[in-house]
C-alpha cells in the first residue's frame, strides 16, 4: 500500500466524522452566502441547485469512506485512532472493527439514499436541511466509531440534537407537537445517562471501553455495586433510544409524522441504540452472567419479545401506513433484541443480520409509503379506499418486496434473518418462547400487511384525483430502486453478509485482543488509575509533540 | 438442466410476458408463455431417461450454508411425475385462458403471475432442500394472492385473495420453522440426505414439535379441515387459474410435501392421528358440503377439498399401498379436476352466469363441451372405465386395512356424495329443462382453443379408465420413490378381484344417484340454501371473526399503551431505571469509607448556609412550579449555589462557566417565557400523588447514589491529566487543557450540540406558522428598555468583550478559556439587546434574520476542526496540538499553543450560536409591530 493510502486508512475513522460534520457546515455557510441578498433578488433556484449537488457530492464521498472502512474492517484488523494523540485510556480514541463498519455502511446506505429522495422533493421546506442532514450522519457515524463511553454520550448528543431539528423539518402542527415529546424524552434519557456515567468514572475513574472491559473483573465490591447500578441506567438509556419496551412509546408518534426521508434516516437511529447494547452491555460487560454480573441484561429477552409483540400489534391496528411502518420499526428492534438478548456470537451475529435488513426494508417503506400517499391525494396513506395510483405496478411490485421482507417471505432477508435468529436460539432455556414470538410475529405482521396492501392497492376508486408533487419525480424513485437493489444483494449474498456479521460478533467479544490493541501505546504508564491525593505527580518527562 | 427448468418460466417467462402484455396483446403474450412452457418441458424430458430407469438427477449450488440453505435440486420419478403434470397442463390452462380473458383484462399481468407461479411450483417438486422448498412454497402463496385477486376491483376477489394469503402465508411461515428444526435434527437440510435416516430422527425429543410444524404448513396448504375455507373464496380468481392452482397443482403442494418426507413421517404415531382423521374429515365434510353448493365453481372448490381430503387419508395410513394409492389419485383427479374447472369456465364464459339453478338445460347449446364435461365428471364420480373408478377402488381396499371401521364408512359415504354431487354437476348444467334468466341469454360453443385443452383431459380420463394397466409403470415408480422403499407389485385392471372393496362401490353409485334423486325432488335443492344453514359457523365467518378480534385486539392494546401523554412516557423512563436499579442490583450491606479529612467548622459555616439555600429553594419549587416565572428564578439560585459551590471546592473555571450559564440562559428562559401562559396548567390530586412518588424515589435514589459515589475510594487516569497538561498540552490549567486538548473532540462534539440547537430553534422558528401565532402576543421583554440602562450597556459592552479577551487569553493557565468568554461576550450582547430592544439590536448587527448568525455558528465549528485538521499535515492524528514558548524581544517568552485557536473555535461558536437564538425573538418583536401597523 502508498503511502497516501496508508494515510489514507490511518486517518479514515476520524474523517469519517469529520467529512459529513465539516460539509454540514461548510453547506450552512454557503446556504448563508447565498441568502445574503433579500429572498426573491437571488436565483433561489440556482442556489438551490447548487446546494443540491455539494450535498449529494458530501454524501457520496461518506459513502465511499464507510465502503472503504468496511472493506478495511473485513480483513479484521482493529484500527485505533487516538485522537490528540493521547494514549487510550488517557485520551480519547475511536475503535474501528467490524462492528463499527458494519453500522457504518448500513448508516450510509440509508442515509444516501434519504438524501437523494429529500432532494426529490422536501428538501426545501425548511431551513438548513442539509446541513443538519450531513450532521446528524456525523453524530451517527462518531456514535459507532468511538471507544470512549463519554464520548458516545457526546455523540448521542449531536445526533439527537440534529435529529430534533430534522424532525421539525417540512413543519406542520403534528411534527412540532411531536418534536417536543420526543426532544424531552431524550432529554430525560440524556440526563440518566450522565448520571450513570458519573457512576462509571467513580467506579473505574476512566472511561475507555477497553479499559472498562479489561477491569472489570478487578473491581473491588463497592466499586462493582456502582458499575452495575450504572449498567442498570445505560440499559435503561440504550433501551429507549432502541424504542424497546416500555420505552418504544415516544417512537410511533415521531417517526410517522416525521417527512418521509428523515422517517427514513431515523430508521438507523434506533440501531444506535442496539448498537450501544451490543458493544457496552455484552461486548465490555460480557451480558447478563458476564464479569459485570449484572442481571439487568437478563430482562432483556422478555423485553424484547414483548417489543415485538407490542409492535405488531400497533401495526394491526393502524389506520395509516405511515404509523404501521413505525410500529414494524419497533416490531423489528424487538426481533433484533431477541438475538442480542442470546448474548452468544451466534445470537448477536443473527441479530444483526436482521437489523441490518430491517433496517433497510423500513427505510424503504417509509419512502414508497411517500409516494403511495403522495399519489392519493388527500387520503394520503390513511388505510382506506382511495382512487387508484398513477403508478400502481411499480410501486405495489416494491411495496409487496418490502412488506414481504418485513413480514419474513422467503427468500428475502427478513425471511433469512429470522431463520438465523430461530437457530441461535436452539439449546438456549428461552427457545420456545423465542420461535413462538418470532412465528406469531411473523403471523400478525403478515395479516397487518396483507389488509394494508390489500385496501390500499386493489380497493379503488375509479375517480380521478390530482397527484401530489412530492409523488410525481422520477428522482423520487432513484433511492427506491436503490434500495431494492440493496435488498436484492442482501437476498443473493446472504452468506457474505452474515459471515462478516458472525466475524464481527466473535470479534467484538474478543475483548482481550480489543483491550490488546486499544490500549497498546499505555502500557509505559501502568498502572493507568491512581488515587487522587492532591499533589502534582511525578513522570518522567516526555518529548512534546 | 433442472436449474434451466426453474429459470426459464421465473426470469424468462415473467419478464417476456410482461414485456409482452402491454405491447403485442393477448395471443402473442400467451404463445410466448407457451413457448417458454414448452421449453422447460423440454428440458425437463430431457433427464427423463436416467430418472425413469430408477436414479435420480440432482444439481447443486451454494448459497447460504451457513443456514443450510442452498440451490440443491433433485429430480427422481415422483419429482418428475409431479413436475410433467405441472408444465403439461400449464400448457393447457394458458391455452385455454388465452381464449377465456377478456378484452380488457391486461394479459401481461396473468400471463406474468401465472409464469411465477409455475416457476414456483417446480422449485417445490424439484428441490432437495427443505428451507429452498419453503422458499418456492411461500412465492407459490404470494403468486396465488395476486392471481386470485387478478379482478381486484370485484370485493370478492380482494377478500379470497386476502384470506388464501393468510391462511397459507401463516401456515408457509410455520413451516419455514419446521423445516428449520426438522433440518437441526436431521443434521441437514437436504431432503434426500434427510429421508435416509428417518427413523432416528423420529426419537429426537423435538420432533414432534417438528412434525405439527410441518404438517400444519402442509394441512393449510392443501386445504384440509379446518383451513380448507380458503380454497371455496379464493374461486373468485378467473378460471384458468382455479383449475390450475387451486385443483391441479398448488393445493397437492401439501400432499407432494408430506409423500416427499413420507419415509421421516410414516410409522409415527402422532403423524397418523393427525393427519388420518383431518384427511378423513376434510373427504366427508367437502364431500357433503359439495352437494349442496349452486355456484358452480363453488360445488367444484368443495369437491376438490373432499379429493384432496381422501388423498390426505391415504397418506396418513402411512403405509406403502396408502402411497400407491395416493400417487394414482393426485394423477386422476389433476386429469378431470382440470377439465371439470375448465368446462365450468366455458359455461360461465358462455353464459354470464355460474349459477346451478339457473344454468340449465346447456346441452343444447354447448354439445361438445357437455360430453367432455360428462366424462370429466363420470371419472369424478367414480364409474367404471373412467380413471376416477380404480383410484376410488384401490382406496376402498386401502380403507379397510385401517385401524379403525369409521374410515370405511365414511369412505363409502364421501364416495356416495361425490356422486351425488357429479351427478348435480351434469344434471343441473346441461339438463335439468330450460335455463334461467342468464346474462348472455345466447350461449354457444366457445373457440377450439377452449375447447381442446378440456377434450384432451377428458380423453385422457377415458384412456387411463379403460386400459388403467397404461399407468401401472409410472404410478409404481412414482410412489416407490416417495415411500423410500420398492412396492408391492400394482395390477391396474378394471375388474379385481371380488371383495367388500365392491360392495362399498356399488352402495355408494348407488346411494348416491338415490340421494341426488331424492334431494332434486320438486327442486328442493334449489330452495336449499347452505351458507345461510351454516351460517356465522361458517370457517370463513369464523376466520373473519378471529381476525377482527385480532385487530380490536390490537387496537386496544395499542390504545391502552400509547395514549400520547408525555408524563406518561417520562415516568415510565424513570420507573424502568428505578425498578432495574433497586431490583437487579445487589446492594452493598455496609461501605468502606476512605479516612477523609473531618470538616473544620469554618467550612460548615460556608456550606451549611448554602445548603439550607438550595434545599429551602427546592422547597419553594414544590409549592411555586406552576408559577413559571418563580420556578425560573429558584432554578437559577439552585444553580447559582452550585456555582458557589463549585468555587469552594477549588474549581474556579466550574464555577465560572456554571454563572455564566445560569445568567444566559435564565435571561433567555425568560424571554421565551413571556410568550407563553404564566402559569402551567393544574394537575388531579391523585395524579400528582404519583408524580410526588416517583419523583422522591429517583431523588432518594440519585441522592443515595451520590453518597456512595462519595465514599467510594477512587483511583483514576485523573494524574495523568495532572501531569501531562503542561509538558504535554501546553498550559497550567489543567481543567483547559482537558476541555481543549487531552478532551478536545469532546469538546468539538458539544461545540457541534450547541451550534446545532440553536439552529434548529432558528430553522424551526423561522419556517412555522406558529411564528406568526406566538408573535401576536406582545411581551414587554422586548420593547427598548429605559435611558439608564443603555447608558449603562453602552458602558458595559466595552469592558464585557474585553472581559472576553482577558479570559480567553489567560484560559490555557488560568481560570478562564474559550467556552467561559464566549457567554460573557453573549452575556453582554443579550443585555444590550434587552436594554435597546431585541428589533433594533439585530439591525444594528444586521443579523439578516439570523443569516449571520448561523454564519458564526458555521464558522466556529469550521475553526475547531481546522485547527484539529492542521494535524494531519504533521502527520499527526485530529486535533494533536503544538504549543512553545517562544521568546521575543521587547515582550519576553509569549506562550503559544494551537489549542489556542482550537478555543476559539468554541468562542466563536458559543457566541454565534447564543445570538441565533435570540433572533427569532427580534424577528417575533418586528412581526408583532408588522401585524399591529396592518391591522390599523
Amino acid at each position: 500500500m502508498s503511502d497516501a493510502a496508508t494515510a489514507l486508512f490511518t486517518h479514515l475513522p476520524i474523517l469519517l466524522i469529520v467529512w459529513p460534520l465539516g460539509w454540514g457546515v461548510l453547506l450552512l455557510l454557503g446556504a448563508a452566502r447565498s441568502s445574503d441578498h433579500p429572498p426573491g433578488s437571488d436565483h433561489p433556484e440556482t442556489s438551490l441547485r447548487r446546494e443540491r449537488w455539494l450535498s449529494l457530492s458530501g454524501a457520496a464521498i461518506t459513502l465511499l469512506g464507510a465502503s472503504l472502512l468496511s472493506w478495511d474492517a473485513a480483513h479484521g484488523a482493529i484500527r485505533v485512532y487516538t485522537l490528540g494523540d493521547w494514549p487510550a485510556p488517557f485520551g480519547i480514541a475511536l475503535v474501528s472493527d467490524r462492528l463499527s463498519a458494519l453500522f457504518l455502511l448500513l448508516t450510509a446506505l440509508v442515509a444516501s439514499s434519504a438524501l437523494v429522495f429529500a432532494i426529490g422533493s422536501w428538501d426545501h421546506r425548511g431551513r438548513a436541511f442539509h446541513p443538519l442532514f450531513h450532521i446528524q450522519w456525523a453524530g451517527l457515524n462518531g456514535a459507532f466509531l468511538t471507544g470512549d463511553i463519554f464520548n458516545l454520550f457526546v455523540f448521542f448528543e449531536v445526533l439527537l440534537i440534529a435529529s430534533y431539528a430534522l424532525l421539525t423539518h417540512g413543519l406542520g402542527a403534528a411534527r412540532l407537537r411531536v418534536a417536543f415529546g420526543y426532544v424531552v424524552v431524550n432529554l430525560t434519557a440524556s440526563a440518566l445517562f450522565l448520571l450513570g456515567l458519573a457512576l462509571l468514572y467513580g467506579a473505574y475513574g476512566s472511561l475507555n471501553l477497553a479499559d472498562l472491559a479489561h477491569r472489570t473483573a478487578a473491581l473491588e465490591p463497592q466499586p462493582l455495586f456502582l458499575a452495575r447500578v450504572a449498567a442498570a441506567l445505560l440499559l435503561v438509556v440504550f433501551a429507549l433510544k432502541a424504542a424497546a419496551a416500555p420505552l418504544y412509546l415516544w417512537l410511533p408518534a415521531a417517526y410517522s409524522a416525521a417527512s418521509p426521508p428523515v422517517a427514513a434516516l431515523f430508521a438507523v437511529m434506533t440501531k444506535v441504540g442496539i448498537y450501544a447494547i451490543i458493544r457496552v452491555h455484552w461486548a465490555v460487560w460480557g451480558g447478563e452472567w458476564g464479569v459485570l454480573g449484572s442481571a439487568a441484561f437478563g430482562l432483556l429477552l422478555p423485553t424484547a419479545i414483548v417489543t415485538g409483540l407490542l409492535g405488531v400489534a400497533g401495526a394491526l391496528a393502524a389506520r395509516t401506513l405511515s404509523r404501521q411502518i413505525a410500529f414494524l420499526t419497533v416490531a423489528s428492534v424487538g426481533t433484533s433484541l431477541i438475538g442480542v438478548a442470546l448474548a452468544t456470537p451466534k445470537g448477536i451475529a443473527a441479530a444483526l443480520f436482521y437489523l441490518v435488513q430491517s433496517t433497510v426494508t423500513v427505510a424503504l417503506l417509509f419512502l414508497v409509503v411517500a409516494l403511495i400517499a403522495a399519489q392519493r391525494g388527500e387520503i394520503g396513506d390513511a388505510i382506506q379506499p382511495a382512487p387508484a395510483l398513477r403508478d400502481p405496478v411499480a410501486l405495489g411490485l416494491v411495496m409487496l418486496l418490502a412488506a414481504a421482507s418485513a413480514i419474513g417471505i422467503p427468500p428475502l432477508p427478513g425471511f433469512l434473518g429470522k431463520l438465523y435468529l430461530l437457530e441461535a436460539s436452539l439449546d438456549h432455556p428461552g427457545q420456545s418462547a423465542v420461535w413462538l414470538t418470532l412465528i406469531a410475529v411473523g403471523a400478525l405482521t403478515l395479516i397487518a400487511l396483507a389488509r394494508a396492501g390489500v385496501t390500499i392497492f386493489w380497493h379503488t376508486h375509479p375517480k380521478r384525483i390530482t397527484v401530489w408533487p412530492s409523488g410525481d419525480s422520477r428522482v423520487l424513485m432513484q433511492p427506491v430502486v436503490a434500495l431494492v437493489v440493496v435488498v436484492a444483494a442482501m437476498t443473493l449474498w446472504a452468506e457474505p453478509l452474515y459471515r462478516f456479521t458472525y466475524a464481527a460478533a466473535v470479534q467484538a467479544a474478543d475483548q482481550t485482543a480489543y483491550a490488546r490493541v486499544v490500549l497498546e501505546q499505555a502500557h509505559g504508564y501502568a498502572p493507568w488509575t491512581r488515587p487522587y491525593d492532591g499533589t502534582l505527580p511525578q513522570t518522567e518527562p516526555r518529548e512534546a509533540p | 438442466m433442472l436449474t434451466l427448468v426453474i429459470v426459464l418460466p421465473l426470469l424468462l417467462g415473467t419478464a417476456a410476458c410482461a414485456w409482452a402484455g402491454a405491447r403485442l396483446g393477448r395471443r402473442a403474450t400467451a404463445a410466448l408463455a407457451a413457448a417458454v412452457a414448452a421449453l422447460a418441458l423440454g428440458a425437463l424430458l430431457t433427464q427423463a431417461a436416467p430418472i425413469w430407469a430408477g436414479g435420480a438427477v440432482a444439481e447443486a449450488a451454494q448459497w447460504v450454508p451457513s443456514l443450510g440453505l442452498n440451490w440443491q435440486l433433485r429430480a427422481d420419478a415422483l419429482s418428475l411425475f409431479f413436475a410433467t403434470l405441472i408444465l403439461a397442463i400449464g400448457l393447457l390452462v394458458i391455452t385455454y385462458a388465452s381464449y377465456y380473458l377478456g378484452p380488457t383484462d391486461p394479459p401481461g399481468k396473468f400471463y406474468a403471475t401465472l409464469m411465477l407461479f409455475m416457476a414456483a411450483m417446480l422449485g417445490i417438486v424439484l428441490a432437495d432442500n427443505l428451507l429452498l422448498l419453503v422458499v418456492f412454497w411461500e412465492l407459490t402463496s404470494l403468486a396465488s394472492f395476486l392471481l386470485v385477486g387478478y379482478w381486484s376491483e370485484q370485493s370478492p376477489a380482494r377478500r379470497g385473495a386476502r384470506q388464501a394469503l393468510i391462511v397459507t402465508g401463516v401456515g408457509g411461515v410455520v413451516l419455514a420453522a419446521g423445516a428449520l428444526l426438522l433440518g437441526e435434527i436431521g443434521g441437514t437440510h437436504q431432503i434426500s440426505a434427510l429421508v435416509a435416516h428417518g427413523k432416528a430422527i423420529q426419537n429426537h425429543p423435538l420432533f414432534p414439535w417438528a412434525l405439527v410444524m410441518v404438517l400444519f404448513g402442509a394441512l393449510t396448504k392443501s386445504a384440509q379441515f379446518p383451513f380448507h375455507f380458503w380454497l371455496p373464496d379464493a374461486m373468485a380468481a378467473p378460471t384458468p387459474v382455479s383449475a390450475y392452482l387451486h385443483s391441479a397443482t398448488m393445493v397437492k403442494a401439501g400432499l407432494f410435501l408430506l409423500l416427499r418426507l413420507h419415509p421421516l413421517f410414516a410409522g409415527s404415531a402422532l403423524f397418523e392421528t393427525v393427519a388420518l382423521p383431518v384427511g378423513l374429515a376434510t373427504l366427508t365434510l367437502g364431500a357433503v358440503v359439495a352437494i349442496f353448493k349452486h355456484d358452480l365453481k363453488g360445488l367444484l372448490a368443495y369437491s376438490t377439498i373432499s379429493h384432496l381430503g381422501l388423498i390426505m387419508t391415504m397418506i396418513g395410513l402411512g403405509t406403502v399401498e396408502g402411497v400407491v394409492v395416493a400417487v394414482l389419485h393426485i394423477f386422476n383427479h389433476a386429469l378431470f379436476k382440470a377439465a371439470l374447472f375448465m368446462s365450468a369456465g366455458i359455461v360461465d364464459h358462455e353464459t354470464g352466469s355460474r349459477d346451478l339453478r339457473h344454468v340449465n338445460g346447456m346441452m343444447r347449446y354447448l354439445p361438445w363441451s357437455g360430453l367432455f364435461a360428462i366424462i370429466a365428471a363420470a371419472a369424478m364420480a367414480g364409474i367404471p372405465f373412467f380413471n376416477g373408478f380404480l383410484s376410488k377402488e384401490l382406496f376402498f381396499t386401502a380403507t379397510l386395512t385401517a385401524p379403525h371401521p369409521l374410515v370405511p364408512i365414511l369412505a363409502t359415504v364421501a364416495a356416495a356424495a361425490s356422486v351425488a354431487y357429479s351427478f348435480r354437476f351434469i344434471h343441473d348444467t346441461f339438463f335439468n329443462g330450460e335455463p334461467g334468466p342468464l346474462p348472455n341469454p345466447h350461449p354457444h360453443e366457445p373457440a377450439w382453443g377452449m375447447r381442446a385443452p378440456v377434450a384432451l383431459l377428458a380423453f385422457l380420463c377415458l384412456l387411463f379408465g379403460v386400459m388403467p394397466w397404461l399407468a401401472e409403470p409410472l404410478i409404481t415408480r412414482v410412489a416407490a420413490a416417495a415411500a423410500g422403499a420398492p412396492v408391492p407389485e400394482l395390477h391396474l385392471a378394471l375388474w379385481h378381484h371380488p371383495g367388500l372393496h365392491v360392495a362399498m362401490s356399488a352402495v355408494a353409485l348407488a346411494g348416491g344417484g338415490i340421494a341426488y334423486a331424492l334431494l332434486m325432488t320438486n327442486r328442493f335443492l334449489h330452495r336449499l340454501d347452505i351458507d345461510r344453514l351454516f351460517g356465522r359457523r361458517a370457517g370463513r365467518w369464523l376466520f373473519a371473526a378471529l381476525v377482527a378480534r385480532m385487530v380490536r385486539t390490537a387496537a386496544w392494546i395499542t390504545r391502552r399503551t400509547e395514549t400520547g401523554s408525555l408524563t406518561m412516557i417520562v415516568a415510565l423512563v424513570w420507573v424502568s431505571a428505578l425498578a432495574l436499579v433497586h431490583f437487579t442490583v445487589p446492594w452493598p450491606q455496609t461501605a468502606s469509607t476512605p479516612a477523609a479529612p473531618q470538616p473544620t467548622f469554618s467550612t460548615l459555616l460556608v456550606a451549611f448556609p448554602l445548603w439550607l439555600l438550595v434545599a429551602f429553594s427546592a422547597g419553594a419549587l414544590l409549592f411555586w412550579h406552576a408559577h413559571r416565572t418563580v420556578a425560573v428564578l429558584l432554578t437559577g439560585v439552585i444553580g447559582l449555589v452550585s456555582a458557589v459551590a463549585f468555587a469552594l471546592l477549588s474549581a474556579p473555571d466550574l464555577a465560572m462557566t456554571q454563572i455564566a450559564v445560569e445568567v444566559v440562559s435564565t435571561v433567555m428562559l425568560f424571554l421565551a417565557l413571556s410568550f407563553l401562559p404564566k402559569r402551567t396548567p393544574a394537575i388531579p390530586f391523585q395524579r400528582r400523588l404519583v408524580h410526588a412518588a416517583i419523583a422522591v424515589a429517583a431523588g432518594v435514589t440519585v441522592g443515595v447514589l451520590a453518597w456512595w459515589l462519595l465514599v467510594t475510594p477512587r483511583e483514576s487516569i485523573s494524574w495523568y491529566f495532572l501531569a501531562e497538561a503542561l509538558p504535554g498540552g501546553g498550559g497550567r490549567n489543567v481543567v483547559n487543557v482537558i476541555l481543549v486538548d487531552f478532551r478536545g473532540y469532546d469538546t468539538f462534539g458539544e461545540i457541534t450540540v450547541l451550534g446545532v440547537a440553536a439552529l434548529g430553534a432558528w430553522a424551526l422558528f423561522f419556517g412555522t406558522s406558529r411564528a406568526q401565532h406566538c408573535t401576536r402576543q406582545t411581551s414587554q421583554w422586548l420593547e427598548p428598555h429605559p435611558h439608564l440602562l443603555r447608558v449603562a450597556t453602552t458602558v458595559m459592552l466595552p469592558a464585557a468583550l474585553l472581559l472576553s479577551v482577558y479570559l480567553f487569553l489567560r484560559g490555557h493557565n488560568q481560570p478562564g478559556g474559550g467556552f467561559i468568554a464566549g457567554l460573557v461576550t453573549a452575556a453582554a450582547l443579550l443585555l444590550v439587546s434587552l436594554a435597546h430592544g431585541f428589533a433594533a439590536a439585530n439591525q444594528w448587527v444586521r443579523a439578516q434574520d439570523g443569516w449571520r448568525f448561523a454564519r458564526t455558528v458555521g464558522a466556529g465549528i469550521a475553526i475547531a476542526a481546522a485547527t484539529g485538521a492542521a494535524a494531519w499535515a504533521f502527520g499527526r492524528p485530529f486535533l494533536t496540538s503544538a504549543h512553545g514558548h517562544p521568546q521575543l524581544p521587547l515582550l519576553g517568552e509569549l506562550p503559544l499553543a494551537s489549542a489556542a485557536l482550537f478555543d476559539l473555535g468554541v468562542y466563536v461558536t458559543v457566541v454565534g450560536a447564543t445570538l441565533l437564538l435570540l433572533t427569532p425573538l427580534a424577528a417575533a418583536r418586528r412581526n408583532d409591530r408588522e401585524t399591529k401597523e396592518n391591522g390599523r
